[in-house]
């Protein structure tokens, strides 16, 4: 029991990354009906700048002008990061995507995966091959409950993920955008006709999006502090499946496939060795996507729908 | 007097397909004009050009007398131009009031701040949208459904419910794309009676495509009639039902014995 708890938390750090990045897959496809191949890199942008900001901010600390404990620096890195990064995620609707509203869908997607390449190569141009260090910014605790061991820092990271899931949820519960994004979901087509600007909603998404790969990038780079420029590659489409598995456009269902992925990835590293995790995982991800094509949450759209 | 809406000349191509060809209108503030004609004949692209949908090829295009030419869709929502759809267009899964709360998205002002701490602000104005909205659901007959989800719906209750979101942008003048299609005799005669309802409680002026001759004929103080993208005539409901082009294109030419 101890054992497999302890897996679970695990799962549930794991879970916490696919997750977050996922629902910017699955915010920018219910608005847009097309998926962003290049949010895996803004994971990677986003938490590069966390890696700055949190430098920055160590440094302006070490001066002694505002002292400020290791928490307090990890929350103002997320917080600013997000900030930050939401600027990255508009910048490519802008000059990525919103030339091409209207383009063959083909278009769109050889577009987010061009400009993945350009955010991998740009960050190689400017800041060098050599790996970066995110900061240690809060000493790691090791809490010990009946067997199972907690640190921290996993705590912190699940809590913060499902903060951010929770003010999600919030916003596009109660905000007028919020109740636009879901409209859109539903038919882009009438939405403008009520008065709602589809530029204003598209923005948003991405921004949001964006925000939430950042501080799944700073969360990243709290518990795996090595940073490089490809980092956002494989985790982007791992995020990319939960949201596909989670239904494509359904906020929850991405949410709840990304934790589902950590799930299946960690408990099927512990009966396999670690080199055919990712085939046995997937394989089994490929199987319930047989059964389920439209996931868990999504619904079979018809082409018709969206004019 | 200026008209509230005027086009004119308003001619739009499909590629080489001319779709509209040299189209004028003028509505008055309140009227109610209708606009009839074949299938295919031109009548919904006439309002996806208006509501900024398709941009016209050619043409001038007034609302209140400030030109509309080339405005993204929302920008003329806002100012003043409702509409609803010939195929049911509602979200589904979202409930009515939901529906009729986005219809006034252009009219919410308060901001992120508003919406997750419960501003005073974020409270009055919640009030009075809730109760703008609470409004035009009596007005169409769609109150006792508020919180139900639109696919749970019958069919009529669906198509008043894109009336009353339609509504709720405040519209100065209402465009509604054959409000009675698919529906039974029942349904046909209470939304005919909501939309006279309508009319007469809120003032716009509206614009109504329709198939059926009865609904235009009784609702309409003036008819356009389209064919072939071209207005062949314009008049009052009698002058319509007796003009022998319309009879023409509606029931084919009589063949001489």
């Amino acid at each position: 029991m101890a054992f497999f708890l302890q897996n679970l938390i695990n799962a549930l750090q794991w879970g916490s990354f696919y997750a977050l990045i996922a629902l910017g897959y699955s915010m920018v496809y219910s608005v847009l009906m097309l998926f962003n191949f290049a949010h895996g890199d803004i994971f990677m942008t986003g938490s590069y700048i966390g890696f700055f900001v949190a430098s920055g901010l160590i440094a302006l600390s070490a001066t002694g002008t505002v002292a400020m404990p290791g928490w307090l620096i990890l929350l103002l890195t997320i917080l600013i990061s997000m900030f930050l990064t939401s600027f990255v995620g508009i910048a490519v609707e802008r000059i990525g995507y919103r030339p091409l509203r209207g383009a063959p869908r083909a278009s769109a997607a050889i577009t987010g995966l061009m400009i993945g390449i350009i955010l991998e190569t740009g960050n190689l141009a400017l800041l060098g091959a050599s790996r970066k260090k995110f900061p240690d910014l809060i000493e790691t605790q090791t809490f010990t409950f009946a067997g199972v061991s907690v640190t921290n820092t996993k705590i912190m990271i699940v809590a913060v993920s499902l903060a951010l899931m929770l003010a999600l949820h919030l916003f596009i519960q109660r905000t007028k955008w919020g109740m636009a994004v879901r409209a859109m979901a539903y038919d882009f087509f009438v939405v403008p006709l009520m008065g709602v600007s589809i530029n204003t909603i598209a923005v948003l998404t991405f921004a949001i999006g964006s925000a939430l790969a950042a501080a799944a990038g700073i969360l990243f780079g709290v518990a795996y502090p090595i940073l490089d420029p490809y980092m956002g590659i494989l985790f982007g489409w791992k995020a990319f499946v939960a949201a596909i598995l989670g239904g494509r456009g359904s906020v929850l269902g991405a949410a709840l496939a990304g934790f589902l992925l950590g799930f299946i990835e960690i408990f099927v590293a512990i009966i396999f060795p670690s080199t055919v995790r990712d085939l046995i995982a997937y394989s089994i991800i490929l199987l319930i996507l047989t059964f389920r094509p439209h996931g868990f949450f999504g619904e079979a759209y018809s082409a018709q729908l969206r004019l | 007097m200026m008209p509230l809406l005027q086009v004119e000349n308003m001619t739009h191509f499909f590629g080489g397909l001319r779709a509209v060809h040299d189209y004028n209108l003028s509505i008055e503030k309140g009227e109610v004009r209708g606009l009839i004609g074949p299938n295919g004949a031109g009548k919904t692209t006439i309002f996806n050009l208006i509501t900024g949908v398709y941009k016209p090829s050619e043409g001038k295009l007034a609302l209140d007398g400030a030109s509309i030419v080339g405005l993204q869709p929302h920008q003329i929502a806002s100012m003043g131009i409702g509409r609803t759809f010939q195929n049911l267009r509602l979200w589904r899964h979202m409930t009515v009031l939901e529906h009729v709360r986005l219809g006034r998205y252009s009219k919410i002002t308060y901001g992120l701040v508003g919406a997750f701490l419960g501003t005073p602000q974020r409270h009055r104005e919640e009030a009075e949208i809730e109760a703008h909205a609470m409004r035009l659901m009596k007005l169409t007959h769609t109150d006792r459904f508020a919180n139900t989800v639109v696919t749970n719906l019958p069919y009529g209750v669906q198509r008043r419910v894109e009336l009353a979101r339609a509504l709720a942008t405040e519209p100065k003048i209402l465009f509604l794309d054959e409000p009675t299609a698919g529906m039974n005799p029942e349904e046909l005669i209470d939304m005919m009676n909501i939309v006279r309802e309508v009319h007469k409680e809120l003032g716009m002026a509206i614009f109504l495509i329709e198939h059926r001759m009865k609904v235009v004929m009784d609702l309409c103080e003036r008819i356009q009639t389209l064919v072939f993208g071209e207005v062949i005539a314009e008049g009052a409901p009698e002058e319509i039902r007796n003009n022998p082009q319309v009879i023409d294109a509606y029931l084919g030419k009589e063949v001489e014995a």
